[in-house]
Formats: structure tokens, sequence, C-alpha cells
């Protein structure tokens, strides 16, 4: 019997931080003190708060050390684990308060989540089939097979009021109700693990944290539609999420909840894994099954739906990480319990991936209803250097942003389509006041039009031309007409792209425009960009009355823009000046300013 | 997996190893002095006979073993103490694995603190 535990973060963001080397080192000093039959180390997903990665939290206590350093190992071995005294220089600083250690769940980041989809992550060992069962992992899947008819199933999640957590809100037992409708010899089940929204990283999480609760799930999709086989589609870059997905279905087929007779009931299912290369139009469904099939990723139109022609043209039903990973715990809970939460239409929790201009970078977990300034200030801890809000964008190259006006706008599928932006698969990144929202824009729009496949004209042609004119406005050769010419492009692109990709590729124009249309008026007729960020319309200047002649910018400046004598005022030459902000930073003077 | 009755023998066999990574403040503590007094004076059986004991008769939801630092009565070391919620702390002194098996029996199953091995019982 283990007295400690050592439970050390193995999610991607600890991992490439050093996990895996601290892992290690623990184990050695952890043997050097002669610990190892009192203290047990344990590798889990990701715990959330990745910006204080490598996380170490070691129990009976609770205590979660931040940033360890393997250097940090040895003491906390000695100190923490054989004389029982915490090492508080490397606890979380939110932990420690002046009448003690405080439980982490007390602590700002975690109080006011509720962890659902990501309740194993950071919980168990995710390459320990016994631990997930030891969180209740699998009753669900036996209580279905066991219990309850299929309907009964698909009425249960119905009645949740889940809904797809991947992007559009499409509600899962809807899905399940017409994937099991259609007849077929042979139906199919499938994950969505192709997460490729940037910035957003929950699904990633899950598989790597939680990966029995997409098998389980799986499994009870599969019991209630009808199907015996699965593929989960999962990014090759995600190589520590394929692993152990690898693992738990060999640990699964092992305990015998894959395969044949399952609970020795008929129920016979397995799955296999299908690797992605990439391609961001691949987490569209129908590109996504030609892509299982082993063809080249590209969509095709709707109808007819995966439901009716699925992969390899059988009835198929295909649901999304998050999405699965609710699953198990309505079944066990009841459709009432996971109702309780959320909003009237979006029931449930949702889970986000914080990035960008805050403090507290990592996944979160809240329910739905939560207000943005709940999840930005008291969640996220707030924007760093004092800066204010500016906007959020949320649903990456699809989504939009909100704005500062709408920041208690309660968040769920509904209110953020009424303002113009969408859920998406919940990547959240945050903005201040250093960000050009026109820069934003044409950030996104890079990105589809990289990912563009090429199929149809609208994306393939129409996302390019818009780019270009951006980037025109951005250089501030731009006129107002190219202004109503982007707007009308933007809505043919909406009309006429052929699938999702494309549909909504615009979705950052079209709300940056409605919230933040000044700014590109600024660049257009100003020429000027009013957080200082487009660098052709910035202009470098040094205030004759600050400066002191000290050279120092004129020594550092790589394009020898700056001249002037010894004491004397230096002056920049905009013509040679690059624009990179290597004088501001060396002056001591505060004498150079961006205009 | 053949029944709900096999998952659920492997659920409550692994309920020991799981359970210490839950958090509650309402359980009781059985806290060990194990600064460099301690160890010396032999808490280390003693600690892992609390973590043993504890984990045979199922309690590790309810019952946390930890330890803590010199307390300051090194001449009473392996000093053991007791915190259960809403009560006195119990400290016990000059502690074995047998007598850590009584305090587990008596003191955090039966409710009855184990006079003789207190400090009370001992200080001279």
């Amino acid at each position: 019997m283990f007295r400690s535990q050592v439970l050390i973060c193995g999610g991607t963001g600890c991992t490439s931080s050093g996990s895996d080397e601290i892992s290690k080192v623990f184990e050695q000093e952890v043997a050097k003190a002669d610990l190892q039959d009192e203290v047990k180390i344990v590798r889990t997903g990701c715990f959330g708060l990745c910006a204080l990665g490598p996380i170490v939290i070691i129990y009976p206590e609770g205590s979660f050390y931040s940033r360890v350093q393997v250097s940090d190992v040895a003491e906390i071995v000695e100190e923490h684990l054989l004389k029982g005294r915490p090492v508080q220089r490397l606890l979380y600083d939110e932990t420690v308060t002046d009448t003690g250690v405080i439980s982490l769940n007390d602590t700002n980041f975690y109080k006011q989540q509720k962890r659902v989809a990501l309740r194993n992550c950071g919980v168990i060992n995710p390459e320990n089939i016994e631990e997930y069962i030891a969180m209740d992992g699998y009753q669900a899947l036996g209580k279905a097979l066991t219990e309850m008819t299929p309907e009964q199933v698909i009425e249960e999640i119905k009645r949740s009021g889940l809904r797809g957590r991947g992007g559009a809100g499409f509600p899962t037992g809807r899905k399940w109700e017409l994937a099991a409708m259609y007849h077929a010899d042979q139906k199919y089940v499938a994950c969505n693990a192709d997460e490729g929204d940037p910035g957003a990283f929950m699904d990633r999480s899950v598989l790597e944290g939680d990966p029995h609760a997409l098998l389980e799930a799986m499994a009870i999709a599969a019991y209630a539609t009808g199907a015996d086989h699965g593929f989960i589609y999962v990014r090759a870059e995600y190589p520590i999420a394929v692993k152990r997905l690898q693992i738990a279905i060999d640990q699964a087929r092992e305990y015998g909840l894959l395969g044949e007779n399952i609970f020795g009931t008929d129920f016979c299912f397995d799955l296999e894994i299908r690797l992605g290369a990439g391609a961001f139009v691949c987490g569209e469904e129908t590109a996504l099954m030609r892509s299982v099939e082993g063809k080249r990723g590209e969509p095709r139109p709707r109808p007819p739906f995966p439901a009716q022609k699925g992969i390899f043209d059988k009835p198929t039903l295909l649901n999304n990480v998050e999405t699965y990973a609710n699953v198990a715990q309505i079944i066990l809970n009841g459709a009432d319990w996971f109702a309780s939460m959320g909003t009237e239409r979006s029931k449930g929790t949702k889970v986000f991936a914080l990035g960008g201009k805050i403090n507290n970078t990592g996944l979160v977990e809240v329910p739905m209803g939560t207000t943005l300034r709940t999840i930005v200030e008291e969640i996220g801890g707030g924007i760093p250097g004092g800066k204010k809000f500016k906007a959020a964008q949320t649903g990456g190259p699809s989504g939009g942003c909100i704005p500062a006006q709408h920041f208690d706008v309660a968040i769920d599928y509904d209110n953020l389509i009424e303002i113009g932006s969408m859920m998406g698969s919940g990547g959240l990144i945050v903005m201040d006041e250093d960000t050009c929202m026109v820069d934003i824009a044409k950030f996104f729009l890079e990105f589809t039009v990289d990912e563009s496949c090429g199929k149809c004209t609208p994306c393939r042609v129409g996302t390019k031309r818009l780019l270009e004119m951006l980037t025109k406005i951005t250089k501030g050769q731009a006129t107002m007409e190219d202004l109503d010419k982007i707007e009308e492009l933007c809505y043919y692109i909406k009309d006429n792209a052929l699938c999702g990709l494309g549909q909504t590729a615009p979705n950052p124009v079209l709300s940056t425009l409605r919230y933040f249309r000044d700014e590109y008026v600024a660049h257009i007729v100003d020429k000027k960009c009013p957080a200082g960020v487009c660098k052709a319309l910035l202009t470098y200047t040094i205030d004759p009355e600050k400066c002191k002649g000290c050279t120092l910018c004129a020594r550092n400046c790589p394009a020898d823009a700056i001249t002037g004598s010894v004491k004397q005022p230096h002056v920049i030459d905009p013509q040679k000046c690059l624009k990179c902000g290597a004088c501001i930073e060396k002056c001591k003077f505060g004498a150079i300013s961006i205009q | 997996m053949k029944s709900l009755a096999e998952l659920q023998a492997i659920k409550e066999k692994m309920k020991g190893s799981i359970g210490l990574r839950e958090e509650d403040k309402n359980c009781k503590r059985i806290v060990v002095g194990m600064a460099t007094c301690g160890i010396a004076a032999g808490a280390r059986p003693v600690l892992t006979a609390f973590a043993d004991e504890v984990a045979k008769r199922g309690l590790t939801q309810d019952v946390m073993v930890s330890q803590t630092g010199c307390i300051g009565i090194c001449q009473y070391e392996p000093v053991v103490e007791v915190f259960v919620p809403g009560e006195q702390k119990v400290t016990y002194v000059k502690m074995t694995a047998e007598k850590a098996a009584r305090v587990v029996e008596e003191h955090i199953v039966g409710g009855n603190v184990v006079k003789e091995y207190t400090i009370g019982a001992n200080a001279k």
C-alpha cells in the first residue's frame, strides 16, 4: 500500500516542458531515499493549468507544485516525501495564503469550474484501465447493455440536451436517433478527433488524459445505433494521444470491454484508429469520412448525411471527442443531472482552451451560461500587465470575436451566434488593447487560405482575394471601396462554398467589421493602425526634447537608420527604418515613440 | 468482461489506491512526525503500518495518513497525532507498528482513544 502518490502531468504541454525527465528523476530520487514501496509515481493527463507546467501534485496532502524543474526534484523528495514538509517556494502561489496552504479546488482557477468531460484528466493514470474502472469507468456501458434498450439510451441522451461539442451544436440525441433509423448490413460509429482550430486542445486533453472515456462512449453509441465497428480519426500530430489511445484499446480488448459478447450480452464491438495527416478540412465530416476510407480528404455536398451514407457508404454516427466524453456520465447520473447544468437550450458544461493575452493559459471546463467576464477575469486570472480587455475570439478561424461590450453575455450556443460568433470547438483567444483587429482577421484568413482544400472556387479563390484586400488595408493601400468589396465577397463565400470550412471562413472578417469598423476605417482613411501593430503604418520618431544623444539607439539599430552626434538629438530615417522596435527597447529616456 | 460483478470487483480492488487522490477536508487525519528525530526513533515503520492498516480496512476514503516535521518533543518520538473533525487532537508517543494497528482499530474505527499510548499517560 502506498502512503503517498506523486502525480506528474503527462499531457502535451507539460511533456514539452520536460515532465518526462522530471518523472524519471522522481523515480531515481524516491529509490535513493528507499521510498519506492511507500510512494507511488503516476503519470496522468492534463490538469488544465498549462501555463504553470510542468505540474506535480502530491497526495494525500494535495500539494500543487508548479513550474517544477529537474533540479527541484531532490528537494521535493527529501523535504516533502521524506520529512513531510511541503516545499513552499514551489507551491502554486494561489494555494499559499496568509492562513496556510489551501486546497487547489479552492483557488480561483478551479473554484468555478465544473469538470465533467475532463473529470479524470489529471486524476488517473490514462495507461491503466483499472484506474479508469476505479472511477466508475465502464459502469455506464454495463448499465446500458444490461438494463437499457438502445431506444432508452437514445432517449436518455436526447433528454439530457447534450449538443455536439465540435462546433455546430447539433443535438446529439437526435443525431443518434437518425443513425439508428437507417438499416444496413453494416453500420459504423466514428469519432472526430481531428482537432484543428488554432488554439483549441480540449480533445487532445481527453484523449491523453482519459482515453477510456471515449472508448466507453463509442461502445454505448454503437449499442444505441446498431453499429459494431468504430473508427477514431485522430491527427498524427498528437503522438501522445495516439499512443495512449492504442494502449487503451489494447487494454479494453484484454479485459473484454471491446470484442465479442461484452458483459455476457449479444453486443459485439471493436474499433480502430485512423491517423489524419493534419489537413484542417479533414475535421469537416464528409472530408473526414473520405479520409477514413483512404481517399483524398475532400468534402462532398450533403445530403446524403452520414447517418444515411457515411463511411464506405454505410450509415455512420460521427461525434466529436468532447461530446463523447459526456456520454458515460449522462448514462450513469441520468439526463436530469446533466440538464440541471447550463442554460435553457445549452445544457451541461463546455471546455474552453484559454489562450492569448491571459494569465492562466490552459484548459477550463465551466457550466454553459458562464459569462466571458468570469472566464477571463476570475478563472483566467485576467490580462497580463494590467492591460484592458478588447475582445475574445471564439470558434477559431470559423468563429468571430466577442467585444468588451458583450463581456457579460452568458456563453452558450445561441447567444454566441446572436452576437456574431460561434461556440466552435471552444478555443478562446483573449486580445488586449495592443491587438489590431484587422491583423487578427488577416491572421485567421491566412490560416483558411492555407487550409482550403481547393475543391470549390468560392473558398479556393474567394478567400485568397479576401486576404489580398485585407493585406492592402494593413499596408495602408486600400480605399473605402475595397471595404465594400470585402463585405460583398464575404457574403458570397458564405453562401456558395461547398463545406463548413468555406462557409465560415469569412466570419472573423465579418465580426471584426461589425464591432471594430472604425479600426478598418482608421487603416484606410487615416493610414493609421490604432493598436500599433501593422508595421507599414507605423512611424518611429525621436523626441528631440527627451533625447540626450547617448547613441545607444544608433548603435543598436540593425538598419543603420538612426543618425546623430554624441550629446545631440538623434534622427530616424523613415526610408531605412525596419520598424523592429529595437531602439525603443534600448532608449533609457523614453524619447522614441510610435505613431 | 462477462458481468457487472467482475467490473465491480476491479473497482473495489482499486479503490484504495485511487481514494488517496480525493481531497476531503472532513476526513480523519493521522500525522506522523518524520523529522530526523522521528526517523531515527523508528517513525518510518510506524508510518507504513498506519498506511497499510488503513488500506487493509478499506478506509482510504475517510482517513488520511500524512507526515509532518519535528513537533519539538523529540524524547517521545515516534510521535503521532490524530485529528478527528470536531474533536480534540490526540497525541500518541513512542509509537511502534503494533501500537499503530491498535490505534486504527480502537481510535479510528472504534472512536475510543488508546489512553495508555498518549502523551498524557507517558509524561513524567
